[in-house]
């Protein structure tokens, strides 16, 4: 569906830029592009991260899901391995430890006065995604592969005959988890 | 009327109406621009452009560069646009303020600049080598992959959370 609107580049542009300030603006607001915020996250005081993240979660699975029911989307669905998505990761998890925004909250942070967003941020992860590109010939040969396991989902995995199951189950879950991290006042 | 600017200069939102928001916002981009939000290619796609400029065209021969086209794309935008909608945001509010070193780093490490930026650099240099040896960052992953249910994003936004935690704690309940 809309293929002509997915073919036409520049009006594509544009709408990618208008997306951004959308998701800019409310990640702002959300205050997520904090270094309080985003440490208070990772030192499980101020769980605001979390909430905004599962909200997201439960809110954009129900309607792609039920757009890709009645064919209007195809997912994009990106093939995993134990090589890449543990190490890798875990090296961005331990960035975003010292640094305090991950890439998009760093943009985010910068355009409300953050320098360390600028100067750690931006410009650090740039150089790093830089390195990346040096060693990945290597990387690719050798750890990569390890533990393919393609691009499964967990409606793949799970025998069921109705993936809505799935999709609910997991929505429950969520809602669970956000209603529990209320009644703890977190 | 009123109202309605009193909520756009309010300087937080409550963390389910964000969430709500960006959930809407995976919807318009899946169906009008057959795309999931995703940040951290983008970062990639500007270092390559950079050191092109500097090094020549040798650089877009590299084999990640070739598998991951050099130029200006939705995504890259995408990411112009965090930026001008995250201004605008905080410019209405009022909690636009130049700062070098956030007040709950001073607390804890001082008030160095210097020491401030080499952990941040060191921090975003492993942000973006491992954005791209794990095809995603929080919001590629940790939002859009999780989302469609993907394992793969499932298991490296719970490695965001490890990785981080374990340094967070590290820092400020060890150090």
């Amino acid at each position: 569906m809309l293929t002509n609107l997915h073919n036409n580049k520049r009006l594509q542009l544009l709408l990618g830029l208008l997306f951004g300030f959308c998701f800019g603006f409310l990640l702002q607001k959300g205050r997520v592009c904090d270094y309080e915020t985003i440490m208070g996250q990772l030192l499980l005081q101020d769980f605001t991260v979390l909430k905004v993240m599962l909200t997201a979660i439960v809110t954009g699975m129900v309607g792609v899901y039920a757009m890709r029911g009645k064919g209007w989307v195809k997912l994009h669905k990106q093939a995993g391995s134990l090589g890449t998505n543990i190490p890798g990761s875990l090296i961005f998890g331990i960035g975003f430890g010292m640094l305090g925004y991950c890439p998009g909250t760093s943009v985010g942070a910068f355009a409300h006065g953050a320098l360390d967003a600028l100067v750690g941020g931006i410009i650090g992860i740039m150089i790093g995604a830089g390195l990346y590109a040096a060693v990945y010939p290597k990387l690719k040969e050798r750890i990569l592969k390890i533990g393919d396991f393609g691009d499964k989902t967990l409606i793949d995995v799970l025998p069921v005959r109705n993936p809505w199951s799935v999709i609910f189950s997991v929505a429950a879950v969520i809602v669970l988890i956000l209603i529990v991290l209320e009644k703890m006042g977190l | 009327m009123n109202t309605m600017i009193d909520v756009l200069r309010d300087p937080t939102w409550s963390p389910y109406v964000v969430g709500v928001g960006i959930g809407f916002l995976s919807w318009l981009t899946f169906l009008l621009s057959d795309h999931a939000l995703g940040i951290s290619t983008a970062f990639s796609k500007t270092a390559g452009m950079i050191e092109k400029a500097i090094r020549g065209p040798k650089v877009a021969k590299k084999l990640y560069y070739q598998e991951n086209k050099l130029g200006i794309d939705w995504g890259w935008m995408l990411v112009i646009g965090v930026f001008i909608g995250a201004l605008v945001s905080a410019r209405i509010s009022g909690t636009f303020q130049l700062e070098w070193v956030p007040s709950m780093w001073e607390e804890a490490f001082g008030s160095n600049i210097l020491v401030r930026l080499a952990v941040a650099v060191i921090g975003g240099i492993c942000i973006g080598f491992g954005a791209r040896w794990g095809c995603g960052c929080t919001s590629g992953h940790g939002i859009s992959g999780t989302m469609q249910l993907l394992l793969g994003s499932w298991l490296s936004a719970a490695c965001f959370f490890i990785g981080g935690v374990g340094v967070a704690m590290l820092m400020y309940r060890i150090l």
